[in-house]
């Protein structure tokens, strides 16, 4: 009995893995990413993480890597931002692989021109 | 990618226009700020930003600069104790003589800043062209560098933002004072502060690269007595005041 | 050999029940800071540091004096201190595990512990006091298990000198977080190091004493009337330094010109501060223990612990003066001007706790008493003492 229960689960397995496609995202102005998205889906984060410390702490601004630049494109043309919900681009890819995001607690998530529009 | 072409245009725009203001009008204000650096390129130890305060110029009722600051950097512009301030007027009365003044006291930008001796995760630190900052990726929130600031510049994040400006993150939990508008100082624009108050005609808060000889403010710096708060901390403070 | 007695059942479950909901209090408290923000506290921009770190540094140099039970007998060779020195150590790990629970729970991003484990500045206390906290919490353990484990008794003394000179530091680190804000007028002195270890002597000794007579009492056994003497006389002698200290401290200040209107506030002006210090830390904290401690005709045990309960008294409210005081008092940025902004200056700050803070504050001694309880019955940490001093002496 409990080797053909475990040979159910063996076999069930490969569902788990979830359908090939991810979330539906929005992805804003789509086109041409800095880099391809394989690329971006494994190494977004560190990109991030070395980005931030050339521009805040040494002052080099305007890398392709920029967050900002991230945010403008990506950002849903619906409510102009890359949260809000699960179809947005950030929040969409990082609820469903259940990863904490700690960059909106301080960073806008709204595009820029719409943001200073708002001001 | 796209989004520095506007930048450029919008750059070069306003320097085309300021150059032409500056040919034109007498007694404008000079400044010789550096230009915003090339994209990539990293601050450098060369430069020194500083300021000087002309008390003489600043009155009590204005704080043109405390309203610029505020909506520049996405400040609520409250004055309750757990609001943050990153610029705020002072009143002075003399005890001798009753002689009053009045000024803009913001995070003095020292060349030894306690602030950022005493941060355990190096979060407060100093930029190459003299800035002092707070790295908010690496803020705990120990509040530690708001005892240890002789001139209370730092607030605290009391509760959490929303909406804040993309230029300027702020976030709940971390530690902030004056940037200097580092986001706009790097794109080659002046700090809020100090437009605001040249836009109302005061023109107290002169700003530029101490370490340039030829810049406005050494020229002034030289020839005119000036004093740093709490000079017998010897922090060496880049921010000076005229007039006290 | 000494041997071990367990604590009784019942009073056991109490207390285990009892801490465990004053410590769940506090982390409900933290997470609520964790929520809403430092809002929801007394704690704003001009008191940064307010009631959670009056009881986290009481915690934490309670950690470090209590161990000086111990050293007495391992570095000092006092056979009746060594009998003392498991007990010691435990109660450094628990006060320092309830200390430094505060202190972690009360950071702005309590979630970045790892990156204040990753990133040191040298030159900041804080970043030192990371490893020292740690390194005190391997070495007590260590040296528990050196006088615990027969194998291993022979490097208890080696230990014992460990963890007495990582404790001088480590308190000495405490003292340095405000010897080295220049700019208040209330710290920036380098008596404050000195000062600390010697508060860590007089506090952690009252703690002891008041952990040790109460297993004593549950246990329904009595502690040694000449032991019981030398360690009352040595809490009154801790209590006399502090004073020294304290006077030395205001006397010093007073002298200074520019230091004077500081005191005036502390010693005299400061409302509840000054009622604190008057009444709080010298007269309940300090003059009433020593004449619980000395006065002939009090020598029960339980004049004793009046003594130590007043004089943990006397340190919170020591605490709340130096840490809470001190921030309400205005930088002196102009000096010589009268000064007013929107920001506080020139204006003594207010402050007023709130639950939250309190309850934090409650919780890491919670935290504090539920290990000490459970380590206490599982490990058997009664001192038993000999009763023929030839035999003791000779150990």
């Amino acid at each position: 009995m409990k080797t053909f229960l475990f040979v159910l689960l063996l076999a069930v397995m490969p569902a788990w893995a979830g359908g090939s496609s991810g979330p539906k995202l929005d992805i804003g102005k789509g086109g041409q990413c800095v880099e391809a998205p394989e690329f971006m889906r494994r190494n977004h984060m560190e990109i991030l993480q070395h980005q931030r410390d050339e521009t805040l702490r040494k002052g080099m601004r305007g890398s392709k890597y920029s967050l900002v630049g991230c945010i403008d494109c990506h950002a849903s043309s619906k409510n102009n931002s890359v949260l809000g919900s699960n179809e947005n681009f950030c929040q969409g890819c990082h609820a469903y692989a259940g990863v904490r995001m700690d960059c909106f607690e301080c960073h806008s998530s709204k595009r820029k021109t719409v943001a200073e529009a708002g001001k | 990618m796209n989004a520095e072409n506007p930048d450029r245009r919008k750059f070069l725009g306003k320097t085309s226009a300021v150059v032409a203001g500056l040919a034109i009008a007498p007694g404008v204000f000079l400044y010789t700020t550096a230009h915003g650096r090339a994209p990539g390129e990293a601050a450098s130890g060369k430069v020194r930003w500083g300021m000087l305060v002309d008390t003489t110029r600043c009155s009590s009722d204005c704080k043109e600069c405390v309203v610029a600051c505020n909506k520049e950097n996405g400040l609520s512009g409250g004055t309750k104790a757990t609001d943050p301030q990153w610029i705020r007027k002072v009143e002075l009365t003399d005890k001798k003589n009753g002689r009053k003044l009045s000024l803009p006291v913001m995070c003095q930008h020292c060349e030894h800043p306690p602030c950022v001796d005493v941060c355990p995760t190096n979060a407060s630190f100093r930029r190459a062209d003299g800035i002092v900052l707070v790295d908010r990726h690496r803020c705990i929130g120990c509040r530690y560098c708001m005892m240890a600031c002789p001139y209370k510049a730092r607030s605290f994040v009391h509760e959490t933002l929303t909406d804040q400006n993309p230029d300027v993150p702020r976030g709940k939990g971390t530690v902030e004072a004056c940037t200097l508008c580092v986001h706009r100082l790097d794109r080659g624009e002046l700090p809020a502060c100090v437009e605001a108050c040249a836009k109302t005609g005061r023109r107290a808060i002169l700003f530029g690269d101490l370490n340039d000889p030829e810049s406005e403010i050494s020229k002034r710096i030289r020839t005119v007595a000036s004093v740093q708060l709490r000079a017998d901390l010897m922090l060496n403070t880049g921010v000076r005041y005229e007039g006290m | 050999m000494t041997t071990y007695d367990k604590v009784e059942t019942r009073n056991f479950y109490l207390l285990v029940a009892l801490s465990g909901l004053v410590a769940g209090m506090g982390l409900i408290a933290a997470y609520l800071m964790e929520e809403h923000g430092h809002v929801i506290t007394g704690m704003n921009n001009q008191i940064v540091w307010g009631m959670p770190h009056v009881f986290a540094i009481f915690m934490i140099v309670a950690a470090s004096g209590v161990l000086n039970v111990a050293s007495v007998g391992s570095v000092f060779g006092k056979a009746a201190y060594k009998a003392r020195a498991p007990l010691s150590s435990l109660l450094s790990i628990a006060l320092l595990s309830g200390g430094l629970t505060v202190l972690m729970l009360d950071l702005g991003r309590a979630d970045r512990l790892m990156v204040a484990m990753t990133n040191y500045n040298l030159t900041s206390v804080f970043a030192w006091n990371v490893v020292l906290y740690s390194g005190l919490f391997s070495l007590a353990a260590i040296y528990i298990w050196t006088m615990m484990e027969k194998r291993m008794n022979v490097w208890s003394k080696p230990a014992g000198f460990a963890v007495f000179a990582w404790r001088f530091i480590l308190t000495t680190g405490t003292g340095l977080i405000f010897a080295f804000l220049v700019a208040r007028q209330a710290y920036g002195s380098a008596l404050l190091p000195p000062m600390f270890i010697v508060m860590s002597f007089a506090w952690g000794l009252a703690v002891f004493h008041v952990v040790q007579s109460s297993m004593y009492a549950w246990n329904g056994k009595t502690i040694d009337p000449e032991i019981h003497k030398r360690m009352r006389n040595l809490l009154g002698i801790f209590v006399i330094a502090v004073l020294y200290f304290v006077v030395a401290y205001h006397l010093t200040n007073l002298y200074f010109a520019k230091q004077t209107a500081f005191e005036r506030f502390i010693l005299v002006e400061g409302g509840v501060f000054a009622v604190l210090f008057w009444v709080g830390y010298v007269l309940l904290g300090s003059l009433l223990p020593l004449l619980l401690i000395f006065l002939p005709g009090l020598e029960k045990v339980r004049y004793t612990v009046m003594a130590s309960l007043l004089v943990i008294l006397g340190s919170i409210a020591f605490l709340y003066v130096f840490i809470i005081g001190g921030q309400a008092y205005p930088l002196s940025i102009f000096p010589g001007y009268e000064t007013t902004s929107s920001f506080g200056d020139g204006q003594i700050a207010s402050y007023a706790p709130s639950l939250p803070e309190f309850l934090l504050g409650l919780g890491g001694i919670g935290v504090a008493f539920l290990m000490t309880t459970i380590c206490v019955r599982l490990l058997s940490m009664l001192p038993h003492d000999i009763p023929d001093r030839r035999k003791r002496d000779a150990l």
